[in-house]
């Protein structure tokens, strides 16, 4: 534990690895109960061939999207068609390095602590390291060369530039009730008190999570990817790897809403009430997997999300979000600290 | 590349193509679009890429080997193309029909129309975005195919309603498996209103979105839906009856605002009456001939006849012309709903975004099939 | 006659009868001698005597004759009609309907013809009236619906190769009305998109398969044909294949307006080839 070597070197490498495998392992296997999911939702059964009920589909997709022919459009910006991938994919692997997954524990005489780096700006960072992403749909519709493309890369920007507002403010009004913007600190704080933030702040949770579903551009949102209007919007010229990184950097988006909904509305990995006594048997299930079941069930709302709303017209989107989101959560914002400021806690 | 994209202040129209390879546009439509952003200032439908002869084809055809082609026309309603076909040449060569093969067409017909809105609806929920009632609906849809199937042997191009009757009588427990599945229907139909008809984004997606007030409506000849969801109460099934649809009961549904809403309402509803209208049939199903007694070589007297049907999509006419003692049609010329009511497209369009096409496309409900014969 | 004789009808199946139906009714005794001939074909029958024949014969005409009966009591009940040969409906004069006499009175010189067929009337008009005619029946007698507009193609005809149709509906009592307009070839006709706009494609479809010019029309382009399209499809001296229609999305091979045939080289392809001009050739 004092030996700097093991401390600062091979404990993060560590790290790193685990944490970017278990993340690319969820996302790869996350496309799978997506489609599982919704096909039961509409009275079919999804993938059940590559093997056992369909479980190898996502090795079986990854190296179809390996093997693709990875097509330039002749006319498109060759660098930046090829930087917008990576400007959305990266940032969205980036901000994983702050979010907590569990409590410290300890095994043979070292104390792990199941995050990169706790730290004390994590909200903020993840603010903003998530709105680079932006940067690479707008980047990818204009470079394609094509109408399409480029009316879906305008609207998925204007659409993420507005929504993010209101859920910075949503999040404001945890970051009061907590105290600080470290998110393992803010999880510490729903352990203090007993209860956690969705109880008192339910109005921000709503107002959070419909945010995030617009942020990642699905369903009711989806406007920019709407195959029945733009045949693909900003990602119809992209093929193979390219497509993949699109691709994966919306599910990594998704479980990162998620992940922030459980860490600062739902208690992170604690158990519901962590305080009362009488509850102390569900104990005997670990925090890492109090956290995951939390976050399956997020997504799952995500995709419940898919398989039964109709999509948001564009002006209708926007309109939602600045007549509606904006003044709910600017209000949530001032009930939150008048109560934090009546009950001193 | 930077000419094509001006200057910040300058308002230029982009045109737009959408189609005819598209998701969205339900066949090979293709509408040239000009753009202010999103905005529509004017939608222009270019069709024609389905066209086969077929009005050229009828006048080298014998009566009854037309009838194979009327089917091909609006391929998701193919009973109601053969029955229109049937009720004008029944008409021209003084044919009249038993009550039982009235019956039967009229079953058949009735669930050509729930087949059809079935399809209807599911590819308009889809393009609006609520991607499940495509799996209800089809479903169903399955099921009537089966009994399509069992009935004459095709599930699609049906080809089973000719010139004086039907060509089979009913199979073994046909009437049972029909009564089964109708008396399932409107339950289904309360699954996909479920969905759809008090969702707060499905409502914002369709109320006001191409309205046609009904003066306009008859001006530019809408009829089926578009012209009942605007208000306008006709259906030719009580104007204009044909095989005995005035022995039975059923309502006639119209819209008040002439939106795309009230048009899906409308169609749900007529999917509640078709089920009503097949019920009554099953039950009154009288015995007799399935087809009366004609000529085999059917040979008309010189004159021009109309006659049509209200198919899903709306009134289908068949203008006939023959000359003396002749077996072939000397002109055929079909009024296909859809062509007619596509008409409007711009009027309808104009000044709503383009997300309001798709739903504008669909709730016109056309078949390019039809339209380009 | 008697050799086609069908069984005495006894069994009413509806036979399908050719265009000459009569039936045989006074054919019994002629029947009976027509069976007793095929008989004497089959191996000889031990001869009957006189009185046995004669009965036998007598028997054979009184079942003839209760069968004969027995059908003519039939035919006296009505039958169900489509169990009727089917009769076409005849011509009508149509002059004292009162759409065309209200017509004729109002438009003058518009009234060529009116003829009730199977219900519907169809009235002729000059081509130089159709504007008119048009606009009368719209806003006087309330044909606010124009159901279809298209042509006809009578290419022998003297007094005008078209026939241009409109089909109109009345919502107040459910009445339809055609009018038709006799047009020659290559001659304009008045386009009715001022009197209702839903005559917009169908008149581009008339132009488009028949070639008839529509004055007046916004935007008179093809409609189901493509651009380059050579010919138009519906008229009879078009044939249904075997011509090069052309397309000008491949300006190489088909130059613009179409491929080498031009409207008036149509033909239809050669049936039969004649010896006489092959001889001459060779001469």
């Amino acid at each position: 534990m004092s030996d700097p070597l093991i401390q600062y070197l091979a404990i993060p490498l560590a790290k790193i690895v685990v944490i970017l495998g278990v993340l690319l392992f969820i996302v790869a296997y996350l496309t799978l109960a997506e489609r599982k999911v919704l096909a039961y939702m509409q009275v079919r059964i999804g993938p059940n061939r590559v093997g056992p009920r369909g479980l190898f589909q996502p090795i079986a997709d990854v190296f179809k999207l390996f093997a693709k022919e990875d097509l330039v459009p002749a006319n498109a910006e060759k660098f930046v068609f090829m930087l917008a991938p990576l400007l959305i994919f990266v940032p969205s692997f980036l901000v994983w390095a702050v979010i907590p997954f569990g409590e410290a524990f300890t095994i043979g005489g070292l104390t792990i602590e199941p995050f990169m780096a706790d730290i004390n700006i994590a909200v903020l960072f993840v603010l903003g390291v998530s709105s680079i992403g932006v940067y690479g749909i707008i980047l990818g519709g204009w470079s394609s060369n094509n109408k399409f493309s480029l009316m879906g890369g305008l609207r998925s920007a204007a659409q993420m530039v507005s929504y993010e507002v209101p859920l910075g403010f949503a999040v404001v009004s945890v970051l009061l009730m907590a105290g600080s913007l470290s998110l393992v600190s803010i999880v510490e704080a729903q352990r203090a008190a007993g209860v956690w933030f969705v109880v008192p702040g339910i109005l921000g949770f709503a107002i959070y999570f419909v945010c995030g579903v617009a942020e990642t551009n699905r369903n009711p949102f989806d406007l920019p990817e709407a195959e029945s209007e733009l045949v693909g919007g900003f990602h119809t010229e992209y093929s193979g790897m390219k497509f993949a990184f699109f691709f994966l950097a919306e599910y990594m988006n998704m479980l990162l809403v998620s992940s922030l909904a459980v860490v600062l509305f739902f208690g992170g990995w604690l158990r519901p009430f962590p305080n009362v006594a009488a509850l102390s048997f569900l104990d005997v299930i670990p925090p890492f997997v109090w956290y995951l079941a939390k976050v399956m069930a997020f997504i799952f709302v995500y995709i419940w999300f898919r398989g039964t709303f109709p999509r948001y017209r564009f002006d209708q989107l926007m309109a939602v979000g600045w007549k509606w989101l904006l003044p709910l959560s600017l209000a949530n914002v001032g009930l939150v600290a008048l109560g934090v400021l009546l009950l001193g806690s | 590349m930077s000419e094509q994209f001006p200057s910040l202040f300058d308002v230029e129209e982009m045109e737009l193509s959408f189609g005819p390879q598209h998701p969205a546009t339900h066949g090979v439509l293709r509408v040239q679009l000009k753009l202010d952003g999103e905005k529509i200032l004017d939608a222009k439908p270019i069709i024609g890429y389905l066209h086969r002869g077929t009005e050229k084809l009828f006048e080298t055809m014998a009566f009854p080997q037309c009838i194979p082609h009327t089917d091909r026309m609006d391929y998701l309603a193919a009973a109601t193309n053969n029955q229109g076909f049937c009720v004008a040449m029944e008409r021209l060569l003084g044919i009249t029909i038993p009550p039982r093969a009235a019956y039967i067409r009229m079953i058949l017909a009735e669930l050509q129309r729930l087949a059809s809105h079935l399809v209807w609806l599911a590819t308009h929920a889809i393009d609006i975005g609520a991607i499940t009632p495509f799996f209800y609906t089809f479903r169903e849809r399955d099921a009537i195919l089966d009994l399509f199937e069992e009935y004459c042997g095709a599930r699609l191009t049906l080809n089973t309603i000719k010139i004086g009757g039907v060509p089979f009588d009913l199979p073994d427990g046909w009437v049972d498996r029909c009564s089964a599945l109708v008396e399932g229907f409107p339950a289904h139909i309360d699954e996909y209103e479920e969905l759809l008809t008090n969702n707060r984004i499905w409502k914002k997606r369709t109320i006001g979105i191409g309205v046609v007030s009904p003066e306009d409506a008859i001006e530019w000849g809408l009829t089926g839906p578009p012209l009942r969801g605007s208000g306008v109460e006709w259906d030719i099934r009580k104007v204009f009856p044909y095989d005995r649809y005035d022995e039975v009961d059923f309502v006639v549904p119209t819209g008040v605002n002439g939106d795309t809403y009230d048009r899906y309402l409308v169609r749900m509803e007529e999917m509640r009456q078709s089920c009503r209208i097949i019920r009554q049939c099953l039950d009154r199903l009288p015995d007799g001939p399935h087809m009366a007694r004609a000529p085999k070589v059917l040979r008309a007297r010189e004159g021009m006849i109309y006659g049509s049907v209200e198919a899903p999509k709306g009134e289908l006419g068949y203008f006939i012309v023959t000359t003396e003692k002749s077996t072939q049609p000397y002109r055929c010329h079909v009024r296909p709903p859809s062509f007619i009511n596509l008409q409007v497209l711009p009027e309808m369009v104009r000044g709503h975004l383009v997300a309001d096409l798709v739903a504008v496309i669909g709730t016109l409900d056309i078949v390019l099939g039809e339209i380009d014969r | 006659m008697t050799d086609e004789t069908p069984k005495p009808p006894a069994e009413d199946t509806p036979a399908p009868v050719d265009e000459t139906p009569e039936r045989p009714s006074e054919s019994t005794p002629e029947a009976t001698a027509e069976e007793q001939q095929p008989a004497d074909e089959k191996p000889a029958k031990p001869k009957l005597s006189d009185e046995e024949k004669a009965a036998k014969i007598a028997a054979a005409k009184a079942k003839a004759a209760a069968a004969k009966a027995a059908k003519e009591q039939e035919d006296a009940e009505p039958k169900p009609p489509w169990e009727e040969k089917p009769v076409p409906p005849e011509h009508a004069d149509a002059a004292d309907d009162p759409e065309v006499a209200a017509l004729a009175a109002a438009v003058a010189d518009s009234v060529l013809g009116a003829d009730n067929y199977a219900g519907h009337v169809t009235v002729s008009i000059p081509r130089d009236k159709v504007l008119e005619v048009c606009r009368f029946l719209k806003d006087e007698r309330k044909f606010a619906f124009l159901v279809d507009l298209t042509a006809v193609d009578w290419p022998e005809r003297e007094e005008g190769r078209f026939d241009v149709v409109y089909w109109m509906h009345r919502f107040e009592d459910s009445k339809r009305l055609r009018l038709r307009a006799l047009l020659p070839d290559s001659e304009p006709i008045a386009s009715v998109t001022g009197v209702w706009k839903t005559a917009n494609w169908m008149e581009r479809e008339t132009y488009d398969m028949f070639g008839i010019l529509f004055d007046g029309h916004p935007a008179l382009e093809r409609i189901l044909t493509w651009e380059g399209f050579n010919g138009h499809p519906l008229r009879k001296n078009f044939p249904v294949e075997g011509i090069d229609t052309g397309a000008a999305i491949y300006p190489d091979v088909y130059p613009p307006g179409g491929g080498p045939v031009r409207d008036e080289e149509v033909e239809p392809p050669p049936e039969k080839k004649k010896p006489e001009k092959a001889t001459e050739a060779t001469e």
